[in-house]
């Protein structure tokens, strides 16, 4: 940026919308890097969109009764059935992960690298979490018959649905665990130290806070609709 | 890149907030489900429920509040387009049902 440009504060609102876009400069004043997470999770979130939609079709369209989710993903705790509370310990965990994930980002433009590590490493892990307990559901609704083209509660379309977004989204939970697993042994071995810039940490954690942004529309749409 | 890092600067405390109301969100939509509210009211609760959850992690964990007017538009104006593939695939649906339901009878 050059000096003329400092002194004069850029143009807010609608004006600077104009300024920003039709201005002889880069539109967006982020490092490449964030844009580009930002228009991939865009494209990301029509992907989800879209399975979203087919789900909600197929549920429209169905003359068979859906199965009822309160009942399906209900646990046995001390004999006593407690409704969907695995997904709602699910929600928490993710909601957790994406807390520490914003902090880390914080602690990383502080440029306190033990700080950042730890906090990575706990969303990682809490993600890890996430995951294993996804795979219990899988496992259990596998065990009572739920397949992608039929199951003994009702509507068949239920697996499809079922099986398609949350483990797509569970692949995102996967991916994400991995990534930020290696974004956080590059801060702890100081590779964003050297360069003088965590802006790495914030486009992970964009990442991060996208995948907890799915489960709260799987969450409404899917589990308690 | 200095203006960049000069705007990530908030406490940590704002966080910790955020983190506590999306954790009271979601106790109150899991309760919608366990007190078995059904109807409009279930799902009006629902969406409110989702749509705040998802506002607070866009504009806060995101920093989408403290991003440029133009950044906001080009992200968040086109998933309204999703609008319009919801309402036609809506109607599709009604229409399939309505058909299995005459051309299928029981």
């Amino acid at each position: 940026m050059n000096s003329t440009a400092e002194t004069s504060a850029p143009a807010s609102g609608l004006r600077g919308v104009a300024s920003d876009w039709s201005a002889d400069k880069q539109a967006f004043p982020v490092p490449w890097g964030k844009a580009m997470m930002w228009i991939f999770l865009l494209s990301d979130t029509f992907v989800f969109s879209c399975f979203l939609t087919g789900y909600m079709n197929v549920r429209i369209s169905t003359t068979v009764p859906w199965p009822n989710p309160s009942e399906v993903f209900a646990l046995q705790i001390g004999g006593e059935s407690v409704p969907l509370i695995l997904i709602a310990i699910m929600t928490f965990v993710l909601i957790t992960s994406s807390g520490t994930m914003a902090m880390a980002v914080n602690f990383g433009y502080r440029r306190d690298r033990a700080k950042t590590t730890a906090l990575m490493l706990a969303t990682a892990a809490l993600g890890a979490t996430f995951v294993s307990m996804q795979a219990f559901e899988w496992t259990k609704l596998i065990t009572e018959g739920v397949r992608p083209w039929g199951n003994p509660m009702g509507a068949p379309q239920f697996g499809a649905s079922f099986f398609m977004i949350t483990g797509f989204h569970g692949l995102h939970v996967s991916a994400g665990v991995i990534y930020l697993a290696l974004v956080a042994r590059k801060v702890w071995r100081g590779d964003y130290e050297r360069r003088g810039s965590y802006e790495i940490v914030e486009i992970a954690g964009l990442y991060w806070h996208f995948v907890d942004l799915v489960w709260v529309f799987i969450f409404a749409l899917f589990y308690l609709w | 890149m200095e203006q960049a890092q000069g705007q990530q600067q908030h406490s940590i405390a704002i966080y910790l907030w955020i983190w506590g109301v999306l954790f009271i969100l979601s106790t109150f939509s899991y309760l919608v489900d366990y007190f078995h509210l059904q109807g409009y009211t279930r799902w009006t609760l629902i969406i409110v429920f989702m749509l705040l959850k998802a506002g607070f992690i866009v504009a806060i964990f995101m920093h989408m509040a403290w991003e440029r007017l133009a950044l906001k538009f080009a992200i968040l104006v086109p998933p309204l387009c999703l609008l319009v593939l919801i309402g036609l695939m809506a109607i599709e649906g009604d229409y399939t049902f309505i058909t299995r339901i005459a051309s299928f009878p029981k």
